[in-house]
């Protein structure tokens, strides 16, 4: 599976369609929070609320139809590999408050972010890590989400 | 400005000019740089550590000192969810982020992991996301 993983690395890089199946992301799931983020217990606010709503849950630049920022289109890019579509997308560049109320809430001072079950994961860089050791497949099958590049491997070994 | 020049050193018989390795940026021209270095190495004692300067891969003013990448190999990791060490990084550099600093890749391995895995990561290429950033617009509005 290892070459699966750094062939797929090496795409995010240079920015091509690559070798998965693009599916569209469903645009109901990108969505604009007005700012209520805080509360007197951060984990039944707004945020705390938002992130436990989804398995998978993002905060990027952008829409996953349409990153603006080449960190957060990685983070959508390796989702799509591994065929998770159905995930809660929240583009910051919209909502200034949503932005750094993120940043506040995860202690995390950069987007993209990404949570699972209500977990921070983190940003690109882990990740794409998370990508590329195998990891990933491991965090998505906890979720109850089978990674579509299982099914790539046992193509490539019938071959 | 013209390169400086230097005789080379070698038999008197004829006298070369070999122009002076173009002037390098001074510390005092990378004050964000500086400061990464100083403070990863400060609070992290890394035996191995990179910083690198992208803002020029990112639609930013040039001379920008807004996105880096930085490779961290120290001790300091061990035994660290890979989530906690990037968190020690961010908080070794909680100043900088809270200002010019807009975006941090970074690396964070163990010794032992660098040594199996002696490799730079690259950056993803940049969708022009800064250009569409109020953030930003409003930093420069500041600066």
């Amino acid at each position: 599976m290892n070459h699966l993983f750094r062939l797929s690395a090496g795409l995010l890089r240079s920015g091509t369609a690559g070798l998965y199946r693009r599916r569209p992301v469903p645009e109901g799931h990108v969505s604009l929070v007005v700012a209520r983020l805080f509360s007197s217990e951060p984990e039944n606010s707004e945020l705390g609320q938002l992130i436990k709503k989804d398995k998978v849950v993002v905060f990027i630049k952008g829409t996953p139809a349409q990153p603006m920022c080449g960190f957060s289109n990685a983070v959508v890019q390796i989702l799509r590999m591994h065929g998770v579509d159905d995930y809660a997308s929240y583009n910051v560049l919209e909502d200034q408050d949503l932005r750094q109320g993120v940043k506040n809430f995860s202690n995390w001072p950069t987007i993209p972010q990404v949570y699972f079950n209500g977990e921070f994961v983190g940003g690109c860089d882990i990740l794409l890590q998370m990508h590329q050791n195998g990891d990933l497949v491991e965090e998505l099958k906890k979720l109850g989400i089978h990674s579509a590049l299982l099914d790539a491997n046992k193509d490539e070994q019938k071959k | 400005m013209l390169p400086l020049f230097r005789l080379a050193r070698g038999p008197l018989t004829s006298l070369r000019l070999l122009p002076l390795r173009a002037c390098s940026h001074t510390p005092m021209d990378r004050p964000v740089e500086s400061s990464i270095r100083a403070k990863l190495s400060r609070t992290l004692a890394p035996t191995h550590l990179e910083v690198r300067n992208e803002s020029h891969l990112h639609a930013v003013p040039a001379g920008s000192e807004s996105h880096f990448r930085v490779l961290v190999v120290s001790p300091s990791f061990e035994g660290l969810p890979l989530v906690q060490c990037h968190r020690l990084v961010n908080e070794a550099l909680r100043e900088e982020l809270a200002g010019s600093v807009h975006a941090l890749s970074i690396q964070a391995k163990t010794p032992q992991q660098w040594s199996s895995d002696p490799s730079l990561a690259k950056s993803p290429p940049c969708m022009g996301g800064s250009k569409h950033d109020p953030g930003m617009r409003l930093r420069s509005d500041r600066e």
